[in-house]
């Protein structure tokens, strides 16, 4: 595939993770703020998000498990993936993780329960496309093309 | 030689990921940037500099401004916030506070206890850039304000100064008229040892 096919792939792509929702307009914030000096930038937060992400997601499992659930534990861990998500554009995570705190406010267990499903499949949804997202960018990079700039 | 106004923030966010955003924000608008995880951590960072400074190493320590998360465990942002108000050392450095909710209420609270601005999270570029020139405005301020504050102190030394000088000059008075009686004393007693 020569570098236009590639740049032209990239572009769809990410038009579409804006369109379906699993973007909004703070991951083009975080783009514009990569430049020549942290080329990475955007690629450095993702992955810190995905690494934090997995530890807050275990942590609000495990205390969804105990005997007694401590809804103001749960609520707090959910209230970090908000902010984080938040920060980076996560639109449909950061949604359900609303949705999550109005059941932990609740004490609804099961609605905290089917929350922390969907966050996890949200979340791995994004993981995945975003890994598909930053192949795209390493292949046009390879074949000596740049990074078309976002709108 | 112009050199251009090197300004140093602290960032306080128990967050890991605003952390490093609000990092990237800064320095992208040219800040200095020290970053920590808590308002505990913040004030220690802000202690040290105040030895620094008694040690006479103002320039690489000194922070010209603080932005910090609302919500943290243990100690809050609006903790943070009356602390460095109640601090003599550190109540005139500015404090920003930044939250993920839009809470009118708080936001008040914390203008009120005198934080300088506000910021909705996700912080941006445009909220960051508005500091640079209310900082470089407090820089001038302080500027004018120096020949004003240096006349000022001269006088308070020269006034001090005075003021011991003429208790010194009082004390040699009366050291002299206390001689004056010993002198006169010793002249017509016998010490007691020496008969």
């Amino acid at each position: 595939m020569d570098v236009g096919q590639l740049q032209r792939q990239f572009t769809d792509y990410t038009a579409s993770l804006f369109r379906e929702g699993f973007l909004d307009d703070q991951f083009t914030q975080l783009q514009k703020l990569q430049d020549e000096n942290n080329p990475d930038f955007v690629f450095e937060v993702v992955s810190l998000f995905f690494d934090d992400s997995e530890k807050l997601v275990n942590n609000m499992a495990k205390a969804l498990e105990q005997q007694t659930v401590e809804f103001k534990q749960v609520d707090a861990h959910v209230h970090q993936f908000k902010g984080s998500s938040s920060s980076v554009g996560a639109h449909r995570v950061k949604n359900v993780c609303v949705t999550f705190r109005n059941f932990c406010e609740q004490q609804n267990i099961e609605g905290c329960k089917r929350c922390l499903q969907q966050l996890r499949h949200e979340y791995s949804l994004l993981k995945s496309k975003l890994e598909t997202l930053f192949r795209l960018e390493q292949q046009i990079i390879a074949a000596g093309g740049s990074i078309p700039m976002v709108e | 030689m112009a050199i251009e106004a090197q300004f140093h923030v602290l960032a306080v966010d128990d967050n890991l990921i605003d952390r490093k955003l609000i990092e990237k924000l800064l320095k992208t608008s040219s800040f200095q940037v020290t970053a920590v995880d808590s308002g505990s951590k913040a004030l220690e960072f802000l202690g040290l500099q105040e030895e620094e400074q008694r040690n006479h190493h103002p320039q690489e320590m000194e922070v010209n401004l603080i932005i910090t998360d609302y919500s943290m465990p243990g100690m809050t942002g609006y903790d943070l916030l009356r602390k460095i108000k109640e601090s003599s050392s550190l109540k005139d450095i500015p404090v920003v506070i930044m939250s993920s909710e839009n809470i009118p209420s708080r936001i008040n609270r914390c203008l009120e206890e005198g934080a300088e601005d506000f910021f909705l999270k996700p912080v941006q570029l445009s909220d960051v850039s508005k500091l640079r020139p209310h900082l470089l405005r407090r820089k001038a301020e302080e500027e004018e304000e120096k020949p004003q504050r240096n006349i000022r102190k001269r006088k308070a030394i020269e006034e001090s100064l005075t003021h011991m000088l003429m208790e010194d000059l009082n004390k040699f008075i009366s050291i002299e008229d206390i001689f004056g009686e010993l002198n006169y004393e010793f002249s017509h007693k016998r010490w007691k040892f020496g008969s």
